[in-house]
């Protein structure tokens, strides 16, 4: 009775082990063809990653976490032309703030954007990089080399 | 003969009258529209349904509803180039099926009294006189009660009521959170006697029949509340009250002294009963609803604990922090169970700056009143406006309240401006 269990159990154990192995071979070439369909420069992936603790920290307050804004207050970061188009209009955004009125799709925001020049140049261009790159956006990364360049620019 | 027929039609007439006069909710005289198969997806207290009157709006602000049932409604985007709109039900089933648009200016205020609707644009406030059925009699010729009013886009909503003595009550916001240097920036100190207030922050009184005021013909009735959307005229003691929408970004302007916690939970969103020179503290202190104190705020000083002035007036209910409240209304009616008669519902729009944690608000809230005071807890009303209890962000929620009136028949009436929804809630005791 005792040594019938015991094989049972060995079985099952086996059993068990074969099909995980089997999982682990099968499901490697997917990721590998996923990470070929959408190269993320090691690089730009680590600017992403401290990018978002930068936002979730100053910036999703606002602008939420899902990067929506809020209707008729704050704008969203969505697709819009201000987080896609002119890099040097977005790296200023940030570090000079925006209080004049911005319409996007028919809305108006009201709320002002703050300065957030306190942001060092390498956090400006992580939250920005991880910004491009979410919410349904893809875009090149914002280096640090840009925000210092905009940011010495604006104090002449 | 003549003394038994008398005698029988006084008997019917006293079954008949004992049948309509009771204080028993049971037998209130219920009301003709049904509601819809789910209550609209309101969840509501027992006895209570909802029915959506009207739909697709769009930015339905307030709204008001004539003694004849039929609703106006204030919008701060055009709807086919029309701003306000009057709503009919002419076969009475509860549903409007006659849009009417007038108004080429979009505002938030409207208000029905005697025989004139009262509408605001974002610097202006107009009249235009009602007919006997309480239409309006020229559409494309308000006249123009106040004028010149700031407008810096910011908290911009100018929200009205009347008295009794034909004063109008109007809500002058804030262009700011917090009157600092640099408006919502980490760090920046509060400006000294914030200058704002001569102009803003604070709830402006003028005649309700004299053309084109401004600020020297207006009395600052009171000063310090940031930006008022909800306010609404007490029957009971005669007196105003307020909904105050609480600063934001307590953690994102001082992180050494806010956590993201803390600036989810400060200040409470704040109900004040207004006398004629109240001042209630903003930009200089704030309300935190767990210490019960006013703070002092820390563009002023403060560190999270120091209390400030104390004669600053105290709320009469705190509410939790950032759900927004849009409207205030005292309900007079009939038609729902007595312990709703005079007290406040308040609409709350729902939150944004409670992020990174979840977002709260959406409903409309219940307050039990008594001779003008706060009689009992404040609670949840009409809940599931959003449609789900998880939102993360504002964007999520189906519908924000906006707006609150009462019918004829004391039904209340919702407007919501995601989608421009109104909403009617009655009450049938089942």
């Amino acid at each position: 009775m005792m040594v019938n269990k015991l094989i049972a159990s060995l079985l099952l154990v086996l059993v068990m082990s074969i099909s995980a192995f089997a999982q682990s071979k099968s499901k490697a070439p997917v990721k590998k063809a996923v990470s070929k369909a959408a190269p993320v420069a090691a690089g730009m992936q680590n600017s992403i990653n401290n990018g978002k603790v930068v936002y979730t920290q100053y910036c999703a307050v606002c602008h939420q976490a899902d990067g929506l804004g809020v209707p008729g207050l704050n704008p969203p970061l969505s697709k819009t032309v201000y987080v896609l188009g002119d890099q040097t209009r977005l790296i200023n955004i940030v570090l000079k703030g925006l209080s004049e009125g911005v319409e996007i799709d028919g809305e108006t925001y009201s709320n002002v954007m703050p300065a957030m020049a306190f942001l060092t140049d390498q956090q400006v261009a992580d939250v920005l990089t991880y910004v491009r790159n979410s919410f349904q956006n893809k875009a090149s990364a914002i280096t640090a080399a840009q925000v210092k360049a905009v940011r010495a620019n604006s104090k002449k | 003969m003549k003394r038994y027929t008398f005698l029988i039609v006084q008997i019917i007439g006293i079954i008949i009258f004992s049948s309509f006069k009771s204080d028993n909710p049971k037998s209130l005289k219920p009301v003709k529209v049904s509601p819809d198969q789910d209550n609209a997806g309101l969840v509501l207290p027992k006895g209570f349904g909802a029915l959506i009157v009207a739909e697709n709006l769009g930015k339905a602000r307030h709204l008001t509803v004539t003694p004849k049932g039929d609703i106006y409604v204030k919008l701060s985007k055009a709807l086919n180039e029309k701003t306000i709109y009057h709503l009919k039900d002419n076969n009475g089933d509860g549903k409007v099926d006659e849009q009417i648009g007038f108004g080429d200016y979009i505002g938030t205020g409207i208000f029905l009294k005697n025989n004139y609707l009262y509408a605001s644009s974002d610097e202006e406030v107009f009249r235009y006189q009602l007919n006997h059925n309480y239409e309006v009699i020229t559409p494309d010729k308000p006249e123009k009660l106040v004028t010149g009013l700031i407008n810096k886009r910011q908290h911009n909503t100018k929200s009205i009521v009347l008295d009794n003595n034909n004063n109008i009550y109007v809500n002058i916001g804030s262009p700011s959170n917090s009157c600092q240097y640099q408006n919502r920036a980490k760090g920046s100190m509060g400006i000294p006697n914030c200058p704002t207030l001569d102009s803003a922050g604070g709830i402006w009184q003028f005649k309700a029949d004299k053309l084109n005021q401004s600020y020297k013909e207006g009395v600052r009735y009171a000063t310090g509340l940031r930006n008022v959307m909800g306010l609404d005229w007490n029957p009971e003691n005669n007196t105003l009250f307020v909904m105050q929408h609480g600063r934001d970004n307590l953690s994102s302007i001082f992180p050494d002294l806010y956590d993201d916690k803390a600036n989810a939970e400060l200040p409470a969103e704040c109900m004040f009963m207004i006398k004629k020179g109240d001042n209630a503290g903003w930009p200089y202190s704030y309300y935190d609803p767990i210490q019960k104190k006013k703070i002092l705020a820390p563009e002023y000083g403060g560190d999270g604990k120091k209390e400030a002035d104390p004669s600053f007036i105290d709320p009469v209910v705190a509410f939790p922090a950032h759900l927004a409240p849009n409207a205030l209304l005292f309900y007079t009616g009939n038609q729902f169970p007595e312990r709703y008669k005079n007290g406040a519902f308040v609409a709350f729009h729902g939150s944004w700056n409670r992020a990174p944690l979840k977002q709260e608000g959406f409903f409309v809230a219940f307050v039990p009143f008594k001779n003008g005071k706060p009689s009992g807890e404040w609670e949840i009303f009409a809940n599931n406006f959003a449609g789900t209890e998880n939102i993360t962000s504002t964007s999520q929620a189906k519908y924000r309240p906006c707006g609150l009136a009462q019918g004829p028949d004391g039904s209340l009436y919702i407007s919501e401006d995601k989608k421009g929804t109104i909403f009617r809630i009655v009450y049938d005791g089942k």
